[in-house]
């Protein structure tokens, strides 16, 4: 049962990625590709979660008491940052597909030549 | 290639990259039974050495703050690209109608929002101190904004919200976070390492420069939210050009 959170998150990254593959609209592949990338959260912090710990925060617990891993807390603060700079810029893409080629399905987009 | 072949094609691989990565977790310590030494040593030193009780924070402005520097720049250039990919100075702009005309749904808005704009300055002030941050504050001050265009209207909205002002913010808090980080360097010290009084442990006033940088990163969020949301409305009010085919 111990490694279940690390599976979930392999779980998600699949989940994900099959989305991205069946899409059939833009708009929907981004937001599979976010779902993927919420995995890297799951498994960033199901890493550095120390059992019966509390968040790294010492504003209300003494100070020393056993607490979760701050830095992976960090990181993924910087994964949802990278993740929805990537989401805004495909989805300006998919806006940018729909106003040349009048389509957001991928499908379509990979018949257009020149 | 057909939908079909490529999706047995996907469930071949994604088969294979399942099973490769749950071979790879697999190895890793015990859910629970985490074995970094950093961030235990940061526990347990970083309230005394930095004075501030948020040790995420502590690592986000302080310990790692050239890291979030690249993160406040990857969204700056983010929202670049998006202004420049859907920029067309060409179309002309149509007024769009109010598409709410309750006054109850307006009021309950501009509470809302109001509220939403309290709680973002307070996650942003107590950032270093308890949950929250520059970051996350950010967020949700940009979220204010965008509850006036959903209770009230697009020009409600824009008329809160230039561009002009926007750009500045965001450069700002861009440009202060690499400032603080200079000013470390004309102390002789390493670039954005922790300087000013620490203060007392809890109160506002700690934490050395860390309260700047978290305020630079409140500062360059919200703006570049405001703005991320500014461009894709926009494309509300610009008529659908002529197609030349």
């Amino acid at each position: 049962m111990s490694y279940l959170p690390y599976a979930l998150a392999v779980w998600i990254l699949a989940v994900g990625l099959y989305g991205v593959v069946r899409s059939r609209n833009l708009i929907h592949l981004v937001v599979c590709l976010t779902v993927a990338q919420s995995s890297t959260y799951v498994l960033l912090l199901s890493i550095g979660y120390v059992n019966r710990g509390t968040a790294p925060i010492f504003a209300d617990v003494p100070k020393g008491t056993r607490a979760v891993d701050p830095v992976v807390q960090a990181l993924t603060l910087t994964d949802v940052v990278v993740s929805v700079t990537v989401a805004a810029l495909l989805l300006a893409l998919a806006i940018q597909a729909q106003r040349h080629a009048d389509t957001t399905d991928p499908d379509e987009l990979a018949e257009m030549h020149g | 290639m057909s939908r079909g072949v490529r999706s047995g094609l996907f469930l071949v691989s994604a088969a294979g990259l399942t099973a490769l990565l749950l071979w790879a977790v697999a190895g890793l310590p015990d859910f629970g039974h985490y074995r970094g030494p950093y961030g235990k040593v940061l526990n347990s030193v970083a309230v005394g050495e930095r004075h501030t009780t948020n040790v995420v924070a502590a690592v986000v402005f302080d310990y790692r703050g050239i890291d979030t520097m690249g993160e406040e720049f990857i969204l700056f250039a983010s929202v670049m690209g998006v202004a420049l990919l859907l920029r067309n100075p060409h179309r002309e702009r149509r007024q769009v109608p109010a598409r709410i005309q309750s006054d109850a749904v307006r009021l309950a808005g501009i509470g809302f929002a109001a509220g939403l704009l309290v709680l973002g300055l307070y996650v942003v002030a107590h950032g270093y101190l308890t949950p929250g941050g520059g970051f996350q504050g950010g967020v949700v001050l940009a979220s204010a904004f965008v509850l006036v265009y959903l209770a009230g209207d697009y020009h409600a909205y824009r008329s809160l919200s230039p561009t002009p002002a926007l750009d500045v913010v965001g450069a700002t808090g861009a440009g202060g976070y690499t400032v603080v980080g200079i000013v470390s360097l004309l102390l002789g010290s390493a670039f954005l390492h922790n300087f000013g009084p620490l203060g007392a442990t809890g109160k506002l006033a700690s934490g050395g420069s860390i309260p700047f940088l978290n305020i630079a990163s409140a500062l360059e969020v919200s703006a570049a939210f405001v703005l991320l949301f500014s461009e894709f409305l926009d494309e509300l009010v610009v008529r659908p050009e002529a197609r030349s085919e």
